[in-house]
């Protein structure tokens, strides 16, 4: 247990947070909320930085001659010394490891989050929820830590599903909207199907190494090389189920659109920054499962790059400011599972930090845009704003062209080191690395879009009067644009450099020659550049052409505002006969008829019985006492005569009566 | 010679026994009950129950059936009326004594050592001790505690009779 | 005094003791007055006391005969107390017919 770093209080201290604002928080003034609510989680941050530079200072005295250093090396793990579960053959701690992935990852989680719960003090100033808000939010952040740290599977799955409590619970925080409490319930209800395939996971993996711990695993996986594919698909494909539902990839994404019903912070933390790469960071931390099978991987990049496409294509025609950057969140993943799936990890985390950045930037400025409006979200009633609120216009044209993958922004770097990655693939790798760049194309699109349309152009309702939002508010935004600027700057090489401990692929890596990674770069530009372009022709120059060409194509243009039906093909197919079945056959037929049934049934007897057995009881001594003879007579009976010479004797008394 | 006494007083019980059931005043019947005991002190003196036989006579036939008597003449009951009541009673009843009596009957005359002509002598052979002297020696050495858990029963009956055969007497209720 | 054998077989004397019983249960059972009914089971408590007496002879026990003595003891305290509920019982409904007490019924 290594002292200095005390990584125990990470998680602790917005858990401190929670019961603190949970419990005493409608009783404490606004002020206090908001200290214990920041401040904690800021605590949280200064200890991850410490971590960090605890750890980094290591490999600058990594010399023989040194003497000893207080500084601490990576891996480190540390458990309680008492066991979770002690089970004969199976012992899980609750351990917490420590290593270049994790402290990259806290750096995120805590950094942004603190940033973001900042923003939220003026955000959510008034409303009358507002204890209860900060303490679901550092609920989330406890969880979120204690997901990242997880030494062991299981105890990954514990903050793997309370990230989905506290999802679940900050959706649905403005409660007695309906559509809200619907969205939490979705979204809680398609993790659960997700998460079905992660315990099946877990099982499996059991079973097969007989441990749940990473490191252990990763060693008994090494000593035995000659294990490839069979049981250790079935394992990768279980926990990429679990991975689709907890970052929203094809099949199970239909959540997160539904959860905007949240406060926008809520999104920006939850459902683009953090939450939401949850799976993407499993996969890294397993990552030396998935090295093994072809198959999986192979699976893994194709869900990924048919998501990114997929939502890509139904933001081009979304009306509302957060569906549109909800569905590019689940592009942006679908981008970081691809490179997960052509077993470039360390470019997936890369690209997983710079959308942090930028995506909790776009979210936080669609935030003060909304706040600014008075709650209006729909980009048809705006226009006109980058005179009124300028801090969040510049801001989010710095997240936009970060996203949009403009050099020298953040979303450059990473989206390229992906798409470089993929290209190096082979013959596959290469139509994956076509539909990335298609998606590009798509990103730099529909985010044009969303910008012309918010904050161009005349208003479109003149009779708002936007305001530019408070500090608490506009501090967030500067800070995020600045790490979205320079977020990318330490490139891919130095990232991998640092990482490679933790996420180094087991497999051959190819490489590419100087000049082909420029030329995938130009074309990436020149991509993004185009989409621009487009935006700019139909959103600027000519406004009325989107109008033209959505009737030109109606059936299309209806597919996609409709988000491929795929809501209601999954209601019909998979809802409705649920609900069906659950209503009719076990509620009618199973609950009150069987059941209940038996229980009547059961009453009946009991009652039918006491009706007969009534009789008996009449009162009259003579009759009692006929019976007391009788029974008498019928124990003496028993008792006196040889019964076992009386049956066979009778027996054939009878026999020879009915022979004659 | 016993034979003679015996089939004589054996008789005089079921006599009495029958009679007591034939009867229809209550009085009537406790007279033959009386027969009936006082036939049975006799087959206890054949038995060689002496003490028993005369404990019959003063207790059973002199208290006990003298109480009863009393008790008919104090509540004047009448003659037995015809009332509903249960036929269960008949039904029933007869069919299950009959059996028990063949039941018993039965067990009594086909088990050994039961019909054996010839009984065991006497209770004992000493010369100069007799029924009652050998009676009260085990009565008042080995089971004296029973016996005088007996004689607290018999205080309780009579505290318990008093308390339930007492009139509620009005003048008796405290005035305050 | 000492005894002399005699030539009574002790199932005679069991056959007896038996008929008895049955006749008493058979009063208990028929006979419609209370008073009448307490009188057979007294006689049902005096056939089982031959048994015992013939037994004590049989074997050569006294107990069997203190047995019998306690009976008679527990039987005297049994028709006492049971005299007295009679008594109660006739000054509450005024009958002694036995199917016209039933207040027990359900």
């Amino acid at each position: 247990m290594n002292e200095s770093l005390h990584l125990w209080l990470i998680p602790l201290l917005p858990f401190a947070g929670f019961l603190l604002n949970g419990i005493l928080g409608s009783r404490m003034p606004r002020r206090l909320v908001t200290a214990v609510g920041v401040l904690l989680p800021l605590a949280s941050f200064a200890l991850v930085l410490n971590a960090f530079a605890l750890t980094s200072i290591t490999a600058a005295k990594s010399c023989p001659s040194c003497g000893p250093v207080s500084a601490v090396l990576l891996p480190d793990v540390e458990a309680l010394a008492h066991p979770w579960l002690d089970l004969g053959t199976l012992r899980v701690d609750f351990s917490f490891v420590l290593d270049q992935l994790s402290l990259v990852m806290l750096l995120v989680v805590t950094g942004v989050g603190f940033v973001i719960h900042v923003y939220s003090v003026g955000y959510m100033k008034g409303d009358p929820g507002y204890a209860r808000y900060f303490s679901f939010l550092n609920l989330f952040l406890f969880f979120m830590t204690v997901l990242v740290l997880a030494g062991n599977i299981l105890l990954m799955f514990v903050g793997w599903e309370g990230v989905g409590l506290a999802s679940y619970l900050l959706i649905g925080f403005w409660f007695q909207k309906p559509s809200a409490a619907e969205a939490g319930k979705k979204a809680f209800i398609v993790n659960r199907i997700g998460d079905l395939g992660f315990l099946i996971g877990i099982f499996l993996l059991l079973g097969a190494f007989g441990t749940l711990s990473f490191f252990p695993m990763r060693v008994s996986l090494a000593m035995s090389p000659a294990s490839h594919g069979g049981m250790l698909t079935v394992i990768c494909l279980c926990l990429l189920i679990g991975a689709t539902g907890k970052s929203a990839q094809l099949p199970l994404y239909i959540w997160l659109p539904d959860a905007m019903e949240g406060p926008t912070p809520v999104s920006a933390l939850i459902h683009a920054a953090t939450m939401v790469t949850a799976g993407v960071y499993m996969i890294a931390r397993t990552h030396f499962l998935f090295d093994r099978s072809d198959f999986a991987l192979a699976t893994v990049a194709i869900v990924g790059a048919a998501t990114a496409i997929f939502a890509a294509t139904i933001g081009l025609v979304q009306n509302d400011i957060k569906r549109v950057l909800a569905y590019s969140t689940i592009s942006q993943l679908g981008y970081m599972f691809l490179a997960c799936g052509v077993a470039a990890y360390s470019a997936a985390i890369f690209h997983l930090v710079t959308h942090a950045f930028f995506k909790a930037l776009l979210f936080l400025a669609a935030g003060s845009v909304i706040h600014a409006l008075g709650g209006e979200q729909d980009l048809r009633k705006m226009g006109g704003l980058r005179t009124k609120l300028p801090v969040t216009f510049w801001t989010m044209t710095v997240g936009v062209l970060a996203i949009a993958g403009i050099f020298p922004f953040a979303g450059f770097f990473s989206k390229d080191a992906i798409l470089c990655a993929a290209f190096l693939q082979g013959a596959g790798g290469k139509s994956l690395w076509f539909v990335g760049l298609v998606t590009a194309l798509l990103t730099a699109l529909y985010m044009f879009r969303l910008w012309y349309l918010a904050f161009l152009g005349e208003p479109r309702t003149p009779d708002a009067h936007p305001h530019e939002s408070p500090l608490s508010m506009r501090a967030p935004l500067v800070i995020l644009a600045l790490l979205s600027i320079c977020g990318g700057w330490i490139g891919i090489q130095r990232f991998s450099a640092y990482l490679g401990p933790a996420t180094a692929a087991n497999r051959a890596m190819p490489t590419a020659t100087g000049q082909l990674e420029l030329m995938l770069s130009v074309a990436a530009v020149c991509v993004a550049l185009l989409g621009w372009l487009i935006a700019d022709w139909f959103y600027r120059r000519q406004p009325n052409r989107p109008a033209k060409l959505a009737a030109a194509l109606p059936a299309g243009y209806k597919l996609l505002a409709n988000k491929y039906y795929v809501d209601e093909i999954y209601g019909a197919i998979i809802v409705k006969p649920l609900l069906v079945t659950s209503q009719y056959i076990l509620g009618w037929v199973v609950d009150t008829g069987i059941l209940g049934g038996i229980a009547w049934l059961l009453a009946g007897i009991a009652s039918l019985t006491g009706m007969i057995l009534q009789r008996w009881q009449s009162g009259n001594l003579r009759s009692y006492a006929a019976w007391l003879a009788a029974g008498a007579a019928a124990v003496l009976l028993f008792l006196l005569v040889p019964w076992a010479q009386v049956w066979p004797a009778s027996f054939d008394f009878l026999w020879k009566v009915v022979r004659h | 010679m016993h034979l003679i006494l015996f089939f004589l007083f054996a008789g005089l019980c079921l006599a009495g026994a029958i009679n007591l059931l034939l009867q229809s005043h209550p009085i009537n019947s406790a007279l033959s009950l009386i027969v009936v005991m006082t036939s049975l002190a006799v087959l206890y003196l054949l038995l060689g129950a002496e003490f028993l036989a005369i404990a019959q006579i003063i207790v059973y036939a002199g208290a006990v059936m003298v109480l009863f008597t009393f008790v008919v003449m104090l509540l004047n009951a009448g003659r037995e009326e015809r009332t509903l009541g249960s036929r269960a009673a008949a039904r029933i009843g007869f069919p299950a004594v009959a059996a028990l009596l063949a039941v018993l009957a039965t067990i009594i005359l086909r088990a050994h050592g039961l019909s054996a002509a010839h009984l065991g002598v006497g209770l004992t052979d000493a010369p100069d001790s007799s029924n009652l002297v050998v009676l009260s020696q085990v009565l008042f050495h080995e089971l004296l505690l029973p016996f005088e858990v007996t004689s607290v029963l018999i205080l309780i009956a009579i505290l318990g009779a008093v308390a339930l055969a007492r009139r509620d007497d009005p003048e008796r209720t405290v005035e305050k | 005094m000492t005894f002399l054998h005699h030539d009574v077989p002790l199932a005679w004397y069991l056959l007896l003791s038996a008929a008895l019983f049955s006749l008493g249960v058979i009063g208990f059972l028929v006979k419609r007055n209370l008073i009448t009914v307490f009188l057979s089971i007294e006689l049902m408590l005096n056939a089982v006391n031959l048994s015992f007496v013939a037994f004590a002879y049989q074997w050569h026990q006294v107990r069997g005969q203190i047995f019998v003595f306690f009976v008679m003891m527990v039987a005297a305290a049994e028709a006492a107390v049971g005299l007295a509920i009679i008594i109660a019982i006739f000054r509450v409904r005024s009958t002694l017919a036995v199917d016209r007490i039933d207040l027990m019924k359900l």
